[in-house]
């Protein structure tokens, strides 16, 4: 079933809903939020768009497949729980840059760890819904 | 000391998983980053094995807290050679399932798995946080699910049904265990809980505590009377799985149970005799079930069953000689039982059959191999001088001098009915004639010299460990003594941990 209503929405909902998602991500090393809760939304804004406008279209949105995220993802986050080795610290230390940068913050190998983290949930979700979704119809 | 050479092992098996996912589908790369990964983990813990021998515990803070607060990484004697032990099964299991794996399964991600199963493993030998222990435990069983599901037969999925509820349930007692610690004494460092918990008055409750633990690990090692989902899920999955099940999931809980009853709970007599019993009905029961049996897997996965009650019995002998031996035991138990079940996914390459009665004539038609499998089911018997024979004298030895008659009888029948089992074994599948009326199925004969080659070589390595610790008992003698000296006197640990 098309609903135009649930189209029209979904087409604004899915860039404030991926917005938001990124907030959450950056928010998450000091407040409630972060990589998995991040994912999580994102991964419902695209879930969202294949409810109106069916899986097919959803996919052509993200252009890659999402089981590809979960690899990238997971080197992301052991990466930077590995630098810190390469400095002579233990496994998992967290490294910062002195400055903060506008907008963002405080940079550290936390938020790699949380960029990991964000990737390998929207990977998963969305391999486990589309694969749901496609052999239903 | 801060050594970063600690984790090694567990970052190598996580990056050898994911470049695999990275090669996703693409099975010949998965192959040989599966057996890199595996020689390279191998290499990190000889050295780790090597550098704590000389230089005693290593620590690692992890993410650089300091002891009771972060998590901790330590390597004691103990965590650092059965890291070694699982490497060398690691390998060998990594090589068999080159050619013993079917595509399609690799299709579906068994080498990353198996990978992070590895990881799993090693991350459990060698925290030192209890917490982090049941999510290395997590990690394993999460592993473990995948690997005996993966294929989807009928009779696989039975079997992980089984698998999946006994060993959740393990996990649920283990956490509450955790829980109630944590409630009683604000830590979850192992080397702090061992300073906390004898400070606690209500020492009612601490042996409660203990029961859940025992429960949990109980369950996850196969202890009676919660073992029998072992024999009836370890014969569904392809034998190269049930080879690294049998020689290191059972082998984790025993290494917990050792952990925990040495480190932070001292067991009284109470608890003692439930160990003696336990390890008594476990040995019984593992061994009447391994004399009914007709398909070799369902054989070796109570034999199983029968050989962990001599370690959990060393356990409630709780002296330093009968630690010493179930530590040796255990040595040899890891290197002869994944064997085993690589024997059986040969034999099965073999004749295309696992049911001992259809099976017959491999002496005649290969007898080197027979030769090798012979070398190796001797070991697990026990004949002298190979491995199985040294530590039962020493469990023996610490049982007459704690007066448990009913232990020394068990160990008796235990290694009786083995031999028993393993002759029949030996005489149906390898001298009887095969029956006329089946049809062989010989896999092996036409596969190419290299193929072969992979199917043997693991076995090939796995025994010659195995007639090393049986002829070089001195040395494993050496490492056990001192393991068990470690686990019995706690201080050197505690000091390494929190560095006072």
């Amino acid at each position: 079933m098309r609903s135009s209503i649930l189209q029209t929405a979904s087409q604004y909902l899915l860039p404030i809903l991926l917005l938001f998602s990124v907030f959450l991500l950056l928010r998450g090393h000091y407040y409630p939020g972060g990589g998995f809760v991040g994912g999580l939304v994102a991964s419902i804004a695209f879930v969202l768009h294949s409810f109106a406008n069916g899986t097919e279209n959803t996919l052509k949105i993200v252009r890659y497949k999402p089981l590809s995220l979960i690899p990238i993802g997971l080197l992301i986050a052991s990466l930077s729980m590995f630098m810190p080795v390469l400095l002579g610290l233990p496994v998992m230390t967290g490294l910062w840059f002195e400055e903060p940068i506008p907008v963002i913050g405080m940079i550290g190998s936390a938020l790699f760890f949380d960029l990991g983290v964000y990737l390998v949930v929207i990977g998963v979700v969305l391999t486990i819904l589309f694969t749901i979704s496609q052999n239903t119809h | 000391m801060i050594d970063n050479l600690i984790i090694n092992t567990v970052l190598i098996h996580l990056f050898t998983a994911i470049t695999q996912l990275i090669f996703w589908r693409k099975t010949v790369t998965q192959r040989i980053l599966s057996v890199a990964g595996c020689f390279f983990g191998l290499v990190s813990a000889i050295r780790l094995f090597y550098k704590v021998y000389n230089q005693g515990i290593l620590t690692m803070n992890a993410a650089n807290w300091d002891a009771p607060f972060g998590i901790v990484f330590v390597a004691d004697l103990f965590s650092s050679t059965l890291v070694l032990l699982t490497a060398i099964a690691g390998i060998s299991v990594s090589i068999f399932s080159a050619t013993g794996i079917g595509r399609a399964r690799m299709l579906y991600g068994y080498f990353p798995i198996f990978h992070f199963l590895m990881m799993g493993l090693n991350g459990a030998f060698l925290t030192g946080d209890i917490f982090n222990l049941y999510v290395w435990f997590e990690v394993i069983i999460i592993s473990s699910f995948v690997l005996m599901t993966l294929g989807g037969r009928k009779a696989q999925l039975e079997g992980a049904v089984k698998y999946m509820a006994m060993n959740i349930l393990a996990s649920t007692f283990f956490l509450t265990g955790i829980g109630i610690l944590y409630g009683l004494t604000g830590s979850l460092n192992m080397a702090s809980l061992a300073l906390e918990v004898p400070k606690i008055s209500n020492q009612a409750l601490i042996n409660i505590t203990a029961m859940f633990f025992l429960i949990g690990f109980g369950i996850k090692s196969a202890v009676f009377p919660l073992y029998f989902w072992l024999p009836s899920s370890y014969h569904t999955p392809p034998s190269a799985v049930a080879a690294t099940f049998g020689g290191l999931l059972t082998k984790v809980g025993i290494y917990a149970l050792f952990r925990v009853f040495t480190l932070i709970f001292t067991p009284d007599e109470f608890m003692k005799g439930t160990f003696i019993v336990l390890a008594v009905m476990t040995i019984l029961t593992g061994a009447f079930g391994a004399l009914i049996k007709d398909n070799i897997r369902r054989l070796f996965s109570y034999l199983i069953v029968c050989h962990i009650g001599f370690m959990i019995g060393g356990l409630g002998l709780y002296t330093t000689l009968a630690i010493t031996g179930a530590i040796f035991y255990l040595i040899h138990d890891i290197m002869v039982k994944t064997n085993l079940f690589l024997i059986a996914g040969l034999i099965r390459q073999l004749r295309g059959s696992m049911h001992m009665g259809k099976l017959g004539g491999i002496y005649a038609a290969y007898p080197k191999i027979s030769l090798l499998i012979a070398v190796v089911i001797f070991s697990l018997v026990g004949i002298p001088p190979l491995s199985g024979f040294w530590p039962k004298i020493y469990l023996f030895n610490a049982s007459f001098a704690s007066q448990q008659w009913f232990y020394v009888a068990a160990i008796l029948i235990g290694s009786i009915v083995t031999l028993y089992v393993i002759a029949k074994f030996w005489a149906q599948v390898f001298w009887k004639d095969a029956c006329d009326d089946e049809i062989i199925v010989d896999n092996f004969q036409n596969l190419s010299k290299f193929k072969k080659g992979l199917l043997v070589v693991p076995i090939l390595l796995m025994a010659s460990v195995s007639v090393y610790i049986g002829l070089n008992a001195e040395v494993i003698i050496q490492v056990s003594t001192r393991i068990s000296n470690e686990l019995m006197e706690k201080t050197p640990y505690i000091q390494a941990v929190l560095g006072t």
